[in-house]
């Protein structure tokens, strides 16, 4: 019959015809003409007014505000991290007060709304005028005015970073607990400190772990910021297209505007989501050797992953209330 | 034998309780400098445990193990009182004592060369040049030098238990101890990794190793332990040991993995 090509290792490789599937392309066509007529009615639209929207994309007032919104964002975040490590640490201790302590504040800090919580660090000044530096009943060794050190900006992000270290404590502290025991007694049997062992051992394998999680906790932070009028605070994103909107009396394309940039950042963190958890996931066979070698499947990093529990595959999704 | 030389290994009557549980109860062992010592016993009988307890990963309830004439994890006054270490001292105790474990346990998220150098920089305050100088000779050692830079997903089980092995020797330890170290391969792995044991072994190396493999026992070891419910019932040379035992549970014990 036919001669097979001498490059093809399989001399009778399959050349079928694949089932017809008119329901696809039916399907296809259908979804097409949907966004197409969505597309049209946004265009068109003259309500949307495009032309503002164009306008305000660059407005000064808009850009400053995506600066305040980042500030908050990444400033909240870093609070919230290293908190989190804390907590997630003294929830690990043998030390029964370290360990209630943390307890409680991931208790207390989850189990109220953010938007109470930032009324209240914005009333802080009230309940407490001046605060100081000094020993509790003694001494008082510095005193400050309470709305010179924590302005608005300072209580939205306070606010922020410290509702968000209860929930990436609770992430951290799945990371941690998701190293495997052996690799304590391991770098134990060396003679490593329990610090080093840490830092240099645990840590790092519970960032797989760690990471995805966090980068959501990141994006929702992104969004969760908006709600700093609460405070008040009047600088971000939200309120600042908001104040413009209501001067307009146009508030549909400034809401455009405001979601275009939550979109844009958001899909910059997208990208830097992936390339952080490229990097801690080394090592599990989600890559080559560093010269040469054969390559693996990256199922034991996914699974790890998926087995803590603490990982949602939409980053939308909305996980701080 | 170095009959007068203080021993490498001294166990005195070590007990050891898990909450109720007595898995030691009156261990006594020692262990020569150079010597190769072999422990056997059914599943449960207390050789992990043993072995543990030889680098404090587990803590005594009673009794005592001295490494090289020290005491380990505790300092006794003149007055007869134990105080317990600091955990800086017993870090610096364990880091003479290389242990290689059953399932490997390598860092995952370094690769071969890295394991091998994390703890002599770490622990030991190597500069990373020295620390990587000492990797590289030990990884040639153990038959590695072209999967260095493999991380141990990328290792075959047998490559992974050299490579811990690799890491316990960058400590330059003064005894490594062995659990089970060829039970999570398959079989045509061991002989690998046994190979390696010998060669460390005829290095002059002290080394108490857990292990099924009687055929290494024999052939390796100076010193056979049968243990059996948290007791020592037998000791010897392999050829009484293991050729002739006396006791009746070594024998039974002998019957069914010979
Ligand atoms: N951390 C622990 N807590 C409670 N019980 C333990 C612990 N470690 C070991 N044991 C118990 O101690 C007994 C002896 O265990 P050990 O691991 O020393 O036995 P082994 O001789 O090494 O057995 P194997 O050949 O199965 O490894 C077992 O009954 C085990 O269940
Ligand atoms: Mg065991």
């Amino acid at each position: 019959m036919t001669t097979a090509s001498s490059t093809d290792p399989v001399p009778n490789r399959i050349h079928a015809r694949p089932v017809p599937r008119p329901g696809r392309w039916i399907a296809a066509a259908i979804v097409v003409v949907l966004a197409a007529m969505a597309i049209h009615g946004l265009v068109t639209n003259p309500k949307f007014r495009w032309d503002i929207v164009w306008a305000y994309l660059r407005d000064v007032t808009v850009i400053r505000g995506v600066g305040w919104t980042l500030l908050l964002t990444f400033g909240s975040m870093v609070i919230g991290v290293v908190l989190a490590v804390l907590l997630a640490i003294m929830r690990r201790s043998d030390n029964p007060v370290l360990r209630s302590v943390s307890w409680f504040y991931i208790w207390l800090f989850r189990g109220t709304p953010i938007y109470t919580q930032l009324v209240f660090w914005g009333l802080i000044s009230v309940l407490y005028p001046t605060l100081s530096l000094g020993i509790p009943f003694g001494p008082e060794f510095v005193t400050f005015q309470t709305d010179v050190v924590i302005t608005a900006f300072w209580a939205a992000l306070l606010g922020l970073g410290l509702n968000e270290a209860a929930y990436l404590a609770e992430i951290v502290r799945a990371g941690l607990g998701s190293v495997d025991k052996g690799q304590e007694e391991a770098a134990r049997a060396l003679g490593m400190k329990e610090r080093t062992i840490l830092r240099r051992i645990v840590i790092p394998q519970a960032m797989r772990v760690i990471v995805p999680p966090t980068g959501n906790e990141t994006i929702s932070m992104l969004k969760t910021t908006s709600l700093v009028l609460a405070v008040p605070f009047t600088l971000d994103l939200t309120y600042a297209t908001n104040a413009i909107g209501n001067r307009l009396f146009e508030p549909i394309p400034l809401l455009i505007v405001s979601a275009f940039w939550y979109l844009l950042i958001t899909s910059i963190l997208m990208v830097g989501q992936h390339y952080l958890e490229r990097y801690y996931g080394r090592g599990t066979g989600s890559e080559k050797p560093r010269r040469g070698g054969p390559r693996r499947p990256r199922s034991g990093r996914q699974a790890a992953i998926k087995a803590s529990g603490t990982a949602k595959d939409d980053p939308f999704l909305e996980v701080t209330p | 034998m170095t009959g007068s030389a203080t021993p490498m290994v001294e166990v005195r009557g070590a007990h050891k309780m898990f909450g109720d549980l007595h898995v030691l109860r009156g261990v006594d062992l020692t262990v020569a400098p150079g010597e190769v010592c072999v422990v056997l016993g059914p599943s449960g009988s207390g050789k992990s445990t043993l072995l543990r307890c030889l680098n404090e990963l587990e803590v005594l309830t009673g009794g005592s193990v001295r490494i090289d004439g020290e005491l380990l994890g505790y300092r006794e006054d003149s007055a007869g009182v134990l105080h317990r270490l600091h955990p800086t001292a017993i870090a610096q105790q364990r880091s003479r004592i290389g242990m290689v474990f059953q399932r490997f346990h390598l860092f995952p998220h370094m690769t071969a060369l890295e394991n091998v150098m994390e703890a002599q920089v770490q622990v030991l305050k190597r500069s990373k040049r020295e620390a990587r100088a000492k990797a590289v000779e030990l990884l040639d050692r153990v038959g590695l030098s072209d999967r260095m830079d493999h991380y141990p997903a990328q290792l075959s089980g047998g490559q992974q238990q050299r490579v811990a092995i690799a890491r316990a020797l960058a400590m330059d330890p003064e005894i490594m101890l062995f659990d089970e170290p060829t039970s999570a391969l398959d079989p045509e792995l061991v002989g690998e990794v046994l190979a390696v044991m010998k060669d460390l072994a005829a290095g002059g190396m002290t080394m108490v190793v857990v292990t099924h493999e009687i055929g290494f026992a024999r052939e390796v070891a100076d010193h056979v332990v049968f243990m059996d419910e948290g007791v020592v019932v037998e000791e010897g040379a392999p050829s009484a040991v293991i050729d002739a035992p006396t006791e009746e549970r070594t024998r039974d014990f002998l019957s069914h993995v010979l």
